[in-house]
């Protein structure tokens, strides 16, 4: 345990600046300090996905990353990819393929998925299989939403 | 067939409110489990009333306020709940036209309803929102009003996309998990090193020094913190840890030895179906014993539930199944009057029976009470979600069928032995996890079975569907209780629909004749025939007849839920050796009317690779004392890379009712991977899951 600090990150494109113990796991920090609930916990041991989010573009498991290794770094949530206006095309095709059934994965899906299309664009289905392989679902959705991302790369080009 | 949802509530007014301002308010008792059943009870609102869907307003359900369904479970929400509004609305919407009629001075017969408008032949027009201040729905459902025929639906069979969906994608909407209100203070449980540990002594000076602890809590053996912020709860429970110190003793069965443990137990036997026999002496038979170990729910969230006491008043809000039931526990336990307790229903995430989530809420009341007038919000850790939450159950089934000269069957003989499969909380029986911890301990009794007639726990599915004569079949309920069983998904219908299914392969092999063929010869039901034949079709069955062995095979699995729900027929491929690949999955299902297709669809396919993943890999490890498999290293499921592509074909049967679709294709796609197994190695692995290490055994029995 260290003594509260003052932490800057930016999130979303936005400068923030929280005072907490810099161990504290992001996933809290960004759930209970910044009020942003679209990253998940469901394991706290970076085995599930359902916290990721991006930094610097890569799919982090912000449960187990300390908020000091992030500090001056870009951190992208869920909420960061597209906004209700204009969302990210993966919100669009995740509506139009109906990729879920309870949601509780769907966020870490959708972030992890968004790096993987900026790194391979062109990737095919077994790459996005490969990519997703960190992220559980419990529904079984999975069809789904390799259909959302492959359905998202087609569009884009 | 009389309405339970409607028995209960029969008051108009309590289940809709139709308003001025051009909405409609629906109160179900059913509750959103990730399941989209609020979006299929919308569309049936929708289309009774007629009325744009965008106009539902589906109310979160609560005690005070909503119908008592009972739980959200075995597939019955369409019917029971989806029903009771069918004919409710269709009783409001005469109403209303009779009131527009009057006004308008024409026969209620000639108006037009379009969204809620209600037009004269001749232009004049009111509406469903003007005349919801005066007509009255405070009266009971009475008997003679007729809902739409089916030929007439309009939004009922359509594809209508998910009302949660969008605020999902966004990350927007919120899980119960996501709730924060005012000065809420996070709680966590400190559970017990094992089963039946007591705590002798603890020290709390060392979480007290945790900056932000509020309080710790102890009562009996149990233990928790609540404090400001979410890590500093981790952490104080880390520290609480340390200064702990228990009494523990062994209290598990050899898991290796699993089958043995359940068929030595002491039992309680129910005969659920005795055909008798008649025959003369058999010149065959076949005996073959089948097992699956423990499974965990591992839904993707830990359970969570959030408590906040006023005095003598406790609000609660809960992902349970069953929020009466749990309003019942929670009174009971806490001494409380039913008016002074009110539990609010908030979504969580899958939910696939009964899980923790009635036990976090009560962790939650136990140490909300430490801090009266804030919000105290627990959520349970990974490792004892699948350490801490109910089970479901380990089980052995054993087939006999005995076979005379000609090689038909003369009679069949189905043996379950299981921990019950009901332990839902409400009655006493049933306490929750933590007040079996506190210094007034509760005790559990072993699980229960629901009977035959509710669809039966251990011995759901075990009368088979086939024509065959001579049948018995019993349970063997365990009267002592190691790891806390209750219901998952399909209950007994998993293994059961396994073993039968083994079996009548067997049985054709030994006819020499194909397995759909021979099925369809013991099928007089029409409707199980035409699933079977509509996914052996659309797998291109008969046209590609492996030889067994020849490390790549189709098998089949068929089943009707609970014998009298959905139908589900499942053809699966799979590649093996000693490690099996599932390729493929093709699967017919018939489940009355469909209210929503893609709906329908989503939960078949949910369901078949939830199967798939315990068939294949799901086994829950422990030790003599405590659960060990508590991370997703130590309980793998499926991942993306292990994903078949799962093909769903709906047999479309409007005039028919609807029937649940959440957990039919659970045992035959069990069954069919199964089949394939076999014909892929020509090994009968008859213990679950089907890894190489159980495939091995099989080699050599
Ligand atoms: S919660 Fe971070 S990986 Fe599971
Ligand atoms: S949709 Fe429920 S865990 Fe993926």
């Amino acid at each position: 345990m260290t003594a509260d600090q003052a932490v800057s990150l930016v999130v979303n494109g936005t400068a923030h600046e929280v005072v907490c113990d810099p161990d504290t796991p992001l996933l809290y920090v960004l759930r209970n300090d910044l009020g942003l609930l679209g990253a998940k916990f469901g394991c706290g041991l970076g085995l599930c996905g359902a916290c990721n989010v991006l930094v610097d573009g890569h799919p982090v498991h912000s449960c187990d990353t300390p908020v000091w290794s992030v500090a001056g770094k870009s951190v992208t949530t869920v909420e960061g990819l597209g906004n209700e206006g204009r969302p990210h095309r993966l919100q669009e095709t995740f509506i139009d393929e109906q990729a879920l059934q309870c949601g509780y994965c769907t966020s870490g899906m959708l972030v992890t998925a968004a790096a993987l299309l900026e790194r391979e664009p062109d990737v095919d289905e077994a790459g996005v299989r490969r990519a997703l392989d960190g992220n559980l679902c419990r529904c079984g959705a999975h069809n789904r939403i390799v259909r959302a991302v492959l359905c998202a790369r087609t569009c884009r080009s | 067939m009389t309405n339970p949802s409607l028995g209960t509530t029969p008051r108009l007014d309590r289940w809709i409110t139709i308003t001025a301002d051009g909405t409609v308010l629906v109160r179900s008792g059913k509750v959103e489990l990730g399941q989209g059943v609020l979006t299929a009870l919308a569309q049936i609102v929708a289309e009774e009333l007629d009325v744009d869907p965008s106009r539902i307003r589906m109310v979160p359900a609560a005690t005070d306020i909503s119908p008592d369904e009972s739980y959200t479970a075995g597939s019955l929400s369409v019917q029971h709940s989806g029903g009771a509004l069918r004919a409710v609305c269709a009783q409001a919407r005469q109403l209303f036209l009779a009131e527009a009629a009057a006004r308008l001075d024409v026969p209620s017969e000639s108006l037009d309803v379009t969204d809620g408008d209600i037009c004269a032949p001749d232009g004049r027009r009111t509406s469903l929102w003007e005349l919801a201040g005066v007509v009255a729905l405070d009266r009971d459902l009475a008997p003679g009003t007729d809902a739409k025929r089916p030929d007439d639906y309009r939004v009922v069979g359509r594809s209508l996309p998910r009302v949660d969906v969008p605020g999902k994608v966004a990350g927007r909407r919120r899980f119960i998990h996501d709730l924060r209100p005012d000065g809420m203070l996070f709680g966590r449980v400190l559970r017990p090193p094992s089963r039946g540990a007591v705590l002798t002594s603890v020290d709390e000076q060392a979480a007290s020094r945790v900056p932000g602890v509020v309080a710790v809590v102890r009562d009996g053996s149990f233990l928790g913190v609540v404090t400001e912020r979410e890590e500093n709860a981790l952490r104080a429970v880390a520290a609480l840890r340390t200064g702990t110190v228990w009494k523990e003793a062994d209290s598990l069965p050899d898991e290796h030895e699993l089958p043995a443990f359940l068929l030595a137990a002491p039992t309680e036997e129910t005969v659920l179906h005795d055909a008798g026999t008649t025959a003369g002496p058999a010149a065959g038979s076949v005996h073959a014993r089948f097992s699956r170990p423990f499974l965990a729910h591992a839904s993707i969230a830990p359970s969570c539930g959030l408590a906040l006491w006023n005095g003598e008043r406790l609000a609660v809000w809960s992902h349970s199944q069953g929020i009466h039931k749990l309003h019942a526990s929670i009174c009971r336990s806490q001494g409380l009057a039913p008016e002074n307790v009110v539990v609010q229903h908030v979504e969580g995430a899958g939910c696939y029976g009964h899980n923790a989530a009635d036990d976090a809420a009560y962790d939650a009341v136990l140490l909300a009470r430490a801090v009266p007038g804030r919000t105290v919000q627990v959520v349970w850790t990974r490792e004892d979600e699948l350490g801490w939450a109910p089970l479901g159950p380990a089980m052995v089934v054993d087939i006999e069928a005995d076979l005379d000269a000609g090689g038909r069957v003369q009679s069949w003989r189905h043996d379950v032995w299981s921990n019950g499969h009901a332990h839902r909380p409400g009655p006493p029986s049933a306490p929750l996890l933590a007040a079996t911890h506190v210094e007034a301990a509760e005790t559990a009794q072993p699980a229960g079975d629901p009977p035959l007639q509710n669809g039966g726990g251990s011995g759901r599915n075990a009368v088979p569907l086939y024509d065959l004569p001579g049948q018995v079949v019993r349970t063997h309920r365990l009267q002592t209780m190691p790891l806390r069983t209750s219901a998952l998904r399909a209950l007994g219908a998993h293994l059961n629909v396994f073993a039968i299914e083994s079996v009548v392969d067997e049985l054709a092999a030994l006819a020499g004749a194909d397995p759909v063929e021979y099925r369809l010869g013991l099928l007089g039901d029409e409707r199980a025939r035409a699933v079977l034949q509509a996914a052996a079709e659309r797998a291109g069955w008969g046209s590609s007849a492996a030889d067994v062995g020849s490390g790549v095979g189709l098998g089949v699995g068929l089943a009707r839920y609970k014998n009298r729900g959905a139908y589900c027929a499942v053809v699966a491929e799979v590649e093996a050796e000693t490690h099996v690949r599932v390729r493929r999955l093709t699967i017919a299902v018939d489940v009355g009317l469909v209210v929503n297709p893609d709906g329908v669809v989503n939960q078949i396919e949910g369901g078949a690779l939830q199967a798939l993943s315990w068939t294949t890999k799901e086994r829950v490890r422990f030790d003599g004392r405590a659960v060990t498999s508590r991370t997703w290293e130590e309980y793998p499921i499926l991942t993306f890379s292990e994903v078949p592509p799962v093909d769903v074909v709906l047999l479309d049967r409007p005039t028919d009712p609807a029937l649940g679709a959440g957990e039919a294709s659970i045992g035959p796609t069990a069954a069919a991977i199964g089949n394939a197994l076999y014909v892929a190695t020509g090994l009968r692995v008859r213990h679950l899951p089907l890894t190489p290490e159980n495939v091995i055994a099989a080699m050599d029995p």
